[in-house]
């Protein structure tokens, strides 16, 4: 076992880091369950195409709450997706993790799963963990009695519930665990992948799916104070849009494949790109009148990276849609990279905020811009001048070599995550 | 209660793995052979208790490692419970 305080280059250092840390790891691998598109196929399709899976509320009446849309995964057949046992024993966004999860694997072409495996692991995001489940249960012991409530209650409402589950349904014996910074979890989870891999593992499925469109989540959502009220689901989420009112809360998110480079490199893999930089930060208290911390994630990413400013071909913007944070996002960005000088996209605005899905599902956004050359866009926004972004609002073609994507997490996380094409 | 009771309510309470087959023969298969963890077993049982207004000790729950031990136990209990109520 090798310490996990160790510097790479120390004596001591365990062989697999000392290989692992020569290159940057690599993403082998994506699964997307998303509100306008189940697959990673029919969800970039839908993104490039500009179409939203923001609607009104299915899960459940939410017709007597304030904010009444959310986005929702489509056509997600339970029963045909996940092995019967783990039915009674899973929330819905455990089944959307693990039907995620499975698709990346599958896509990633890896070996795993014919025997506990200790050098693959699994690091996952979480904002809430299973509340629906959760609810449900509570509701039972309070309306029945402590008799009532599932055993398995015992884990299905836990933040780590995800990677626990996949862990043991792919036979993952290596490190497993979860980050739990909010929105900024999606990419935090895959930076944990990260270290995971500079300590010798060969291969983590990373990244977050997460959802709470239930009475208890939307309760705790709408204390949150950043949840929009308006109702028109092209006129709701409308970040750095002077009408923008809050966000509108989605289910879904991605699971990636990280690889250490030289594991991917000999079992002949292919690679979408590279986990080339990192940083997070937190931000000053409330009140205090300091510089949130989002602009130092970028500069410190970026140097984690090596990449210069210029180098970045288009930022995946965090997109809070309240006015005060998208001032703060794009005083940032023009900061680091100066005022409309890098495209900046959203194309969260087709999906809802998906908490510790959301870092994620952009990350696999990215490093399907790197493939494809186009950027996907930023639907129903007219971009206020005054934040001086080039927004994108429309797919464009335009080629991809470096992308940065961002995610701040409520109370204070941000997290800057700069992914590159594979051999940059 | 029937092995064809308890199946049922294990299918309802804990699922059913895709390999294993149920309507066989399972009196004396292990549980664990038809995928059945301690917990799905736990939760089986804490239905068992609602639906019949009997306490299953999680002790003996455990150590009944196949469906016949199970049902000799639970139907002991139900037999006593029954005793008791006659009383």
């Amino acid at each position: 076992m090798t310490s996990a305080t160790a510097p790479r280059t120390a004596p001591g250092t365990a062989p697999g880091e000392r290989r692992a840390g020569t290159a940057a790891p690599v993403f082998t691998g994506i699964g997307v369950a998303a509100p306008n598109g189940l697959g990673t196929r029919d969800w970039w399709r839908a993104t490039l195409a500009g179409e939203s899976g923001i609607r009104p509320v299915s899960r459940f009446d939410a017709s007597g709450y304030p904010a009444t849309l959310a986005g929702e995964v489509p056509g997600f057949d339970a029963e045909a997706r996940i092995p019967n046992r783990l039915l009674p024993q899973t929330d819905h966004m455990t089944r959307l993790a693990l039907a995620a999860a499975e698709e990346a694997l599958a896509d990633s072409g890896a070996d795993v799963g014919q025997a506990p495996d200790l050098t693959a692991g699994v690091a996952t995001a979480a904002s809430a963990g299973g509340f629906e489940f959760g609810q449900r249960e509570l509701q039972a012991l309070w309306s029945k009695g402590g008799q009532y409530v599932s055993a398995y209650q015992s884990f299905a409402w836990f933040y780590a519930v995800n990677a626990g589950q996949i862990s043991i349904k792919h036979g993952l014996g290596g490190p497993s665990g979860v980050l739990v910074t909010e929105q900024a979890g999606g990419l935090d989870a895959v930076a944990q992948a990260r270290r995971h891999l500079r300590k010798g593992s060969r291969l983590i499925v990373t990244g977050g799916v997460d959802g709470a469109v239930c009475p208890w989540g939307w309760t705790a959502q709408l204390t949150g104070g950043r949840m929009t009220t308006v109702a028109d689901p092209a006129a709701a989420y409308l970040p750095f849009d002077a009408a923008a009112s809050g966000h509108v809360p989605g289910e879904g998110g991605a699971i990636l494949v990280l690889e250490a480079e030289a594991a991917a490199r000999e079992r002949g893999a292919r690679t979408y790109g590279a986990f080339a930089g990192y940083a997070a930060t937190f931000d000053p208290p409330p009140g205090s009148g300091g510089e949130p911390g989002l602009r130092r994630a970028i500069e410190l990413a970026l140097a984690d990276a090596g990449t210069a400013p210029q180098a970045v071909d288009v930022v995946f913007a965090d997109a809070a849609g309240v006015p005060s944070l998208d001032r703060a996002e794009a005083a940032a960005i023009r900061a680091v990279f100066g005022a409309r000088a890098v495209p900046v996209t959203a194309p969260k605005t087709m999906t809802g905020r998906l908490q510790a899905g959301a870092g994620s599902l952009d990350l696999a956004a990215a490093l399907l811009s790197i493939r494809d050359g186009v950027l996907p866009p930023t639907v129903n926004v007219r971009p206020d001048p005054g934040h001086g972004l080039d927004l994108v609002t429309s797919a464009r073609e335009h080629p991809v070599r470096t992308a940065l994507v961002l995610a701040r997490g409520q109370g204070g996380f941000n997290a800057a995550t700069v992914v590159t094409a594979a051999g940059s | 209660m029937t092995l064809a009771e308890l199946t049922a309510l294990l299918r309802e309470c804990a699922g059913e793995d895709e390999g294993v087959d149920l309507d066989g023969d399972t009196l004396d298969t292990p549980l664990a052979e038809l995928k059945y963890d301690s917990l799905a077993v736990l939760q089986t049982a804490g239905r068992i208790e609602c639906d019949y207004g009997i306490r299953l000790s999680d002790d003996a729950v455990a150590e009944a490692h196949t469906p016949r031990l199970l049902l000799d136990f639970i139907n002991e209990s139900l037999a006593e419970s029954r005793a008791q109520a006659a009383a």
